[in-house]
Parts: C-alpha cells; structure tokens; sequence
C-alpha cells in the first residue's frame, strides 16, 4: 500500500515535471536541419551567436553569454530544446535567453516587432531539427 | 591635514576599485588613440565647441577653463526653471542667448564636448542634491527593467554579464566617463542618449524621443554608479 502511494507521487511528480522542461512540435511539418543552421548563424534573425559559440568555423565573433551549441543535441531531448526556444525563462525564469516564440508579456516593444515572435513555429522546428544534429560536444 | 589627504583614497569603497571604464577594456590602439590628442577624433569637435564659444558664449563665461572647470563632472542637476532634471547637452541647448541647438546636432554636441573637456580628469561629482532622488530611483528602476522583443535589462548585460562578450564585443560596465564620445562604429561624436537608444533598438525596444526624461532619469542614475572615476571627455569606444 505504501510502496503504491509512494509510487503514485513519484508518477504525479514526473508528470508534473514535464510539461514546461519539453514540448511537442509545434507543426505536422518536419524541421529542416540545413534551414536551421542558417537561422542560427543569421546575427539579424536567430541572433544566435551573438550570445552563444557553436560548430561555425566560418563564422568569426561568437559571444560567450551562453553555453556553447555544441552537443546540444546530446544533452538535451528534442522536446526539452524546443521548450527552451519557445521560451527559456519557463525552464529557468533567470535566463537571459529571449523566448523565440512569444509575443505576449513584453514591455515596450519596438514598432516594427510589436505582436511578432522571433522565429516562427516552422522557423522553431528547423532550429530544433538542426540543434538535434549536434551530438559532439567539442566544435569541430 | 596633508597626511589625511594622503589616506583618502584608501578609505573609497572597495567597489570604486572593481569599476572599470570602458577605456580598460579597449584594444591598446584605440587607447592610444584616446590618449593622444593630435590622434582623437574627438578632439574636433572639441576645437569645434572652442570656436562656438569663443563667439557666443565667453562674452558673459570668460575664460572656460576656468568657469566651466568641473561643471560637466556634476550633471545631470536640477533645473529650477523646468523644475525637472537637466543633463548637460539640455542645459547648453536651452541656455538664454544662444541659438537654440537640437539634441544631437553638431554645434550641441561640440559645446557639449567643449565644456566637459575642461573636466578631464576630475571625478565624476553627482550633486547632493535631494531633489534629483526620485528622478534617479526611476533611473534606477528603467535600468533594471527588461524591455523589448528580446526582453533585456540594461543591467542584464552591463552588470550581471560585463567581461564578456557579445559576439566580438567586449560588455562594458556601463560607466559614462567620457560622453560626449567618438565611437568608430559611429565614426562620428555622440551623446549617451544616443548610446542608450542604440541599447534599446538593440533589444528592439521602442527607444525614447531624444530629451525625453526617462534618458535624464537613467543619466542621474548612471552618474551616481559612477561617482569618483574620472571624466575622460572626448572618450574613444570601439
């Protein structure tokens, strides 16, 4: 009986866990690895490298304000990396990171910004797709 | 009274020792090129806001070097006439018998650049004053409030994250020792509302109109973070 209800709030717990730390795609449509890496590397549009380094040999000037990309795809679920790009501060409300697809809860956003999310949900599945190719954790 | 003198600075807070200029962080060429004068880009607008002065403002100011000393190190001050804060480029810009400058413009900023060139060297002094405090706590507030699409502080990248880098730049603290400044990626002199707004449009806020208070508010507020480093007026930033 004991062992049961014990195993009943383990459950409840993990249950509870999920649903913020990961996420389902957010379209039917499969992400395009190659698409996502340009996004990434694009500093007008992903912003990406800004903040992060990653496996970008041709890229000079990558920011160190964030763990690198590489590996990212060996770290962390498919589910947990879309989480963290649709809105990093629901896994950790301290990040810097932006929420790529949120348009809610901003303060004085930009005219030419204003109700539009970074990426959009397509744009998020490419990214995701690309990210999920990265399994060494050293950049080549 | 001399041995006392002698001790002051060791009685600073120890975070005065901690705070860097931006000048620190800067490759050694561009130091170089802020350090001599024959070299500093910002020293034409400074001959520039010579010349200006000469022709309209010595006549009731005399010898600037001596009147203006020290004046640019202790603004943003109050402002009776507006009853508001006031930062420097303000006050030069209304001043009475003058043609009225427009913020950003080169006149302003070469009598700006002018003026708090004959502080060079002084420390920063915010005044004592208790009417600036609530315009500095809103100051205090707009610095750490996050804003734009991309949902960033000021303080987000200038406190908590300074030292590093932001794709190939260097995070500077966020002390403004040196405004008006040339910037190279500016190629040009500008004021600290100008490197403000370029903050915000980064974090693809809507930035505030030139003049606005909340500018003056995050001025008072940065003046006070950094009281006692030096003025380095006209500064050199990459």
């Amino acid at each position: 009986m004991r062992i049961c209800a014990t195993l009943k709030w383990l459950c409840l717990a993990a249950v509870l866990a999920l649903p913020v730390q990961a996420q389902p795609p957010l379209t039917d449509t499969p992400g395009v690895a190659e698409r996502g890496r340009a996004l990434v590397a694009d500093r007008r549009r992903g912003l990406c490298l800004l903040c992060h380094s990653g496996p970008f040999p041709e890229e000079p000037f990558q920011g160190n304000l964030a763990p690198s990309l590489a590996g990212a795809g060996a770290r962390l679920s498919e589910g947990e990396l879309r989480a963290r790009l649709i809105d990093s501060k629901s896994v950790n409300p301290d990040s810097i990171m932006p929420a790529y697809f949120r348009a809610e809860g901003l303060h004085r956003v930009g005219a030419a910004f204003a109700g539009r999310t970074i990426f959009t949900a397509q744009e998020i599945e490419d990214v995701v797709a690309w990210l999920m190719t990265l399994r060494e954790e050293r950049s080549p | 009274m001399r041995f006392l003198l002698a001790l002051l600075p060791l009685c600073l807070p120890a975070a005065a020792a901690e705070r860097r200029s931006g000048f620190d962080d800067m490759a050694p060429q561009t130091q170089a090129m802020q350090r001599d004068d024959s070299a500093n880009p910002g020293m034409l607008w400074v001959l520039e806001g010579e010349a200006l002065w000469a022709r309209g403002c010595a006549s009731c100011h005399g010898d600037a070097a001596l009147s203006m000393r020290g004046v640019a190190a202790r603004y943003p001050a109050w402002d009776a006439a507006t009853g508001a804060p006031i930062d420097l480029a303000g006050r030069i810009a209304q001043h009475q018998g003058a043609p009225r400058l427009a913020r950003e413009s080169q006149g302003l900023l070469a009598l700006t650049a002018f003026v708090a060139h004959q502080s060079r060297g002084l420390p920063i002094n915010p005044p004592e004053d208790a009417r600036l405090a609530p315009a500095r706590a809103r100051g205090a507030a707009l610095y750490t409030q996050r804003r734009g699409q991309l949902d960033l502080s000021c303080a987000q990248c200038h406190d908590d994250h300074a030292g590093r880098r932001l794709a190939g730049s260097t995070i500077p603290q966020a002390h403004p020792t040196g405004y008006p400044l040339y910037r190279l990626e500016w190629q040009g002199l500008g004021s600290l509302q100008r490197r403000l707004r370029g903050c915000m449009t980064g974090v693809r806020a809507e930035p505030f109109a030139y003049g606005a208070a909340e500018y003056v508010e995050i001025e008072l507020f940065l003046a006070r973070r950094a009281a006692g480093m030096a003025l380095e007026t006209p500064a050199v930033r990459p």
